[in-house]
């Protein structure tokens, strides 16, 4: 029989496979690339740099002597920063309750605020009310101020979300792009196939670890691209080091993957171990806000989570251009992580 | 046998958990070129033992010899000069058919052509096609071809045929006489009855993972007693069996749904022999059939139940 045209390492057909497998399955072209952009579109207009909310203050008017002090108390206060309805005792009361108004005003010598002191919003309204109430009735400021609003690039909400969304995208397109397709194959019976070949398992693990290497430099440039042009969000370090850590992010996710996927029979199974290792670093490790909100206590346990690490240091080098000696911990968290899930992989992987 | 087996197995027992023996004590030898057939009704433990033999599963005890090396020791080397069909294979779905065998060629040291390959089982015209689009026959050769791509000596297939069209069946029935041709071994897994005498040089009948019956199909069927057999289905009554057993050229009588099946040898004296009885008798004819008998009739008269039950 003949031999042939020389063919391909059987490491390269299997990469080569992965990424036609890939590119065929619209769905898994969605979750890697359209839905990170769809979230930080959400995102980015719903947290978008707009003017303060005025904040919302009923005026007690119970008729009589008090209706012209209610009219001059609204006068007083009436602005771009306060909006103001007059009302009689029970429906502001009401309207407190409801969450409609966030202060009451009872116009009076004392004059009285009534607000939920653990609602941080009612706590402006009154400092807010009582400043411009007491400057209409003559209170001057011994010292003058002038305010810096910050509203740069490199300080919004949107430059936090950016690099938290990258690491997000790469831990679950590692995790799902790895662990459920060889639960999958392995479902059908095409591990077990390739098996029966002179196939060697280290080359079909290392597949899909070099197909999620390439990935990254898909990935994170189209990502990194949207940002900057959408929201005009920069890269202030090297963008080489952003690829490099996220690279290490991605097969350290990689290693976690296959460790999830190691013994799971069918994807329902590896479907819910997924989402039981994702679902607390969603949370808690800093995608859409800073995991320093979690209590001291459980901060140790926060920053030991592959995807803290892999956020901290994405935005060390986006957002304050930090260089790779600055982000020496969590390098080395995640290579910590990505060395031992490989080994526990290995060990435990199911194969016929 | 000779020194030149491709394959030996002796004392092969496989044990599932819960007191479950799938494999009971298996002696197998075959020989290079051959065509070996284990024959079975589901759940007889062919796979299993199949499974054992291509070294994709451990025996709970026995030793297995696969052309002159072992397993434990010797994986990768046998793996090279090794095809392997198993029972349910589901390809991926969004690759060709030439992507698929040139994948499976990629896992070989050497091999055939994937090109050669396709034009041996026919799918030249579906190299382009995605898994996903062919039909079931289709997909059951291109398994086959990726057990052909690495060029073996010994091919394992596991109910090749299962569920195909009859034009299926006849496709790939010629690759499996081509790659026979070719001088190859076979082992393979079937229970339909007439592919295992169309292609196999010998049988093993194996019902509750024993081997109950070894030998070539046309053996097995002459150890019935008669090459042919008459079916009879009588209108009222019985017959009674003790007599027409005794009748010339009638070599048994077995109860079979509505009648009575003899095995019958030669033909031309039993069957005027069986009408001259049922006249005399008084019986009346519903309905009488003469054929050849087949692995069928071996397995029914060996174990009293039908292969397919």
């Amino acid at each position: 029989m003949t031999e042939g045209p020389s063919p391909r390492s059987a490491l390269a057909e299997l990469t080569l496979a992965r990424f036609r497998l890939f590119f065929r399955e619209p769905s898994a072209l969605f979750w890697t690339f359209g839905f990170p952009v769809v979230l930080a579109v959400a995102l980015g207009v719903a947290f978008r740099n707009r003017p303060p909310e005025p904040v919302q203050v009923a005026v007690e008017d119970d008729g009589g002597a008090g209706t012209a002090r209610a009219r001059q108390t609204t006068a007083a206060l009436q602005s771009d920063q306060v909006r103001v309805t007059v009302e009689d005792a029970t429906s502001a009361r009401a309207d407190l309750r409801g969450g409609k108004v966030t202060l009451v005003v009872t116009p009076g010598d004392p004059r009285r605020y009534r607000y939920d002191e653990t609602r941080p919003q009612a706590r402006l309204a009154r400092l807010l009310v009582d400043d411009r109430l007491q400057r209409a009735e003559g209170r001057r400021d011994p010292t003058p101020v002038a305010d810096e609003r910050v509203t740069e690039p490199g300080a919004r909400y949107i430059d936090f979300l950016v690099p938290g969304l990258l690491g997000m995208t790469l831990m679950s397109s590692s995790m799902w792009g790895i662990g459920y397709l060889i639960v999958e194959l392995r479902a059908k019976k095409l591990v077990k196939r390739m098996l029966a070949t002179p196939m060697r398992k280290g080359d079909f693990l290392l597949s899909f670890v070099v197909m999620r290497a390439l990935f990254v430099l898909i990935e994170v440039p189209v990502l990194v691209t949207f940002g900057w042009l959408a929201f005009g969000v920069r890269v202030e370090g090297s963008v080489v080091l952003v690829l490099a850590v996220a690279l290490l992010g991605a097969l350290s996710f990689a290693g976690l993957g296959l460790l999830v996927a190691s013994r799971a029979q069918n994807t329902q199974t590896v479907g819910g171990l997924m989402n039981l290792v994702m679902m607390p670093m969603f949370v808690g490790s800093g995608v859409f806000f800073s995991s320093g909100n979690f209590p001291d206590a459980a901060q140790p346990f926060l920053r030991a989570l592959p995807l803290t690490a892999l956020n901290d240091a994405l935005r060390a080098v986006i957002n304050q251009g930090a260089s790779a000696q600055t982000i020496a911990r969590p390098m080395v968290v995640l290579g910590l992580w990505g060395v031992a899930s490989f080994a526990a992989a290995l060990r435990l992987f199911l194969w016929r | 046998m000779s020194d030149a087996a491709a394959l030996r197995c002796r004392s092969l027992v496989k044990r599932y958990d819960p007191g479950v023996v799938a494999v009971d004590g298996l002696d197998l030898e075959v020989a290079v070129g051959e065509c070996f057939g284990l024959l079975g009704p589901n759940g007889a433990g062919k796979t299993t033992t199949v499974e054992i033999l291509e070294g994709l599963l451990d025996p709970t005890a026995g030793d297995v010899e696969v052309l002159g090396m072992r397993w434990a020791t010797d994986e990768r080397a046998l793996r090279e000069r090794l095809g392997v069909s198993l029972q349910e294979t589901h390809l991926p779905d969004r690759l060709s058919v030439g992507e698929i065998l040139t994948l499976f060629r990629s896992f070989f040291a050497r091999g055939t052509d994937p090109d050669e390959v396709l034009r041996a089982v026919s799918l030249e015209e579906k190299k382009s096609a995605w898994y996903s689009k062919l039909s079931g026959g289709q997909k059951q050769r291109l398994a086959v071809a990726c057990a052909l791509v690495g060029d073996p000596e010994l091919l394992f297939l596991d109910e090749p045929t299962t569920g195909l069209d009859p034009q299926s069946r006849l496709q790939l029935w010629d690759v499996i006489e081509s790659f026979k041709k070719g001088g190859g071994t076979v082992v393979m897994t079937t229970h339909y009855m007439d592919e295992a005498e169309r292609l196999c040089d010998r049988v093993g009948v194996v019902d509750h993972g024993k081997l109950i019956a070894l030998g070539t199909p046309r053996d097995l069927i002459a150890s019935l007693g008669g090459q042919e057999v008459i079916e009879v289905t009588l209108v009222a009554g019985a017959l009674d069996e003790a007599v027409v057993a005794g009748l010339p050229g009638v070599h048994g009588v077995r109860h079979v749904a509505g009648g009575f099946a003899l095995a019958a040898d030669p033909l031309h004296v039993a069957l005027p022999a069986l009408v001259d009885h049922l006249r005399a008798s008084g019986h009346t004819l519903e309905r009488l059939s003469t054929r050849h008998a087949t692995l069928e009739d071996v397995f029914v008269a060996l174990t009293g139940r039908l292969l397919r039950d």
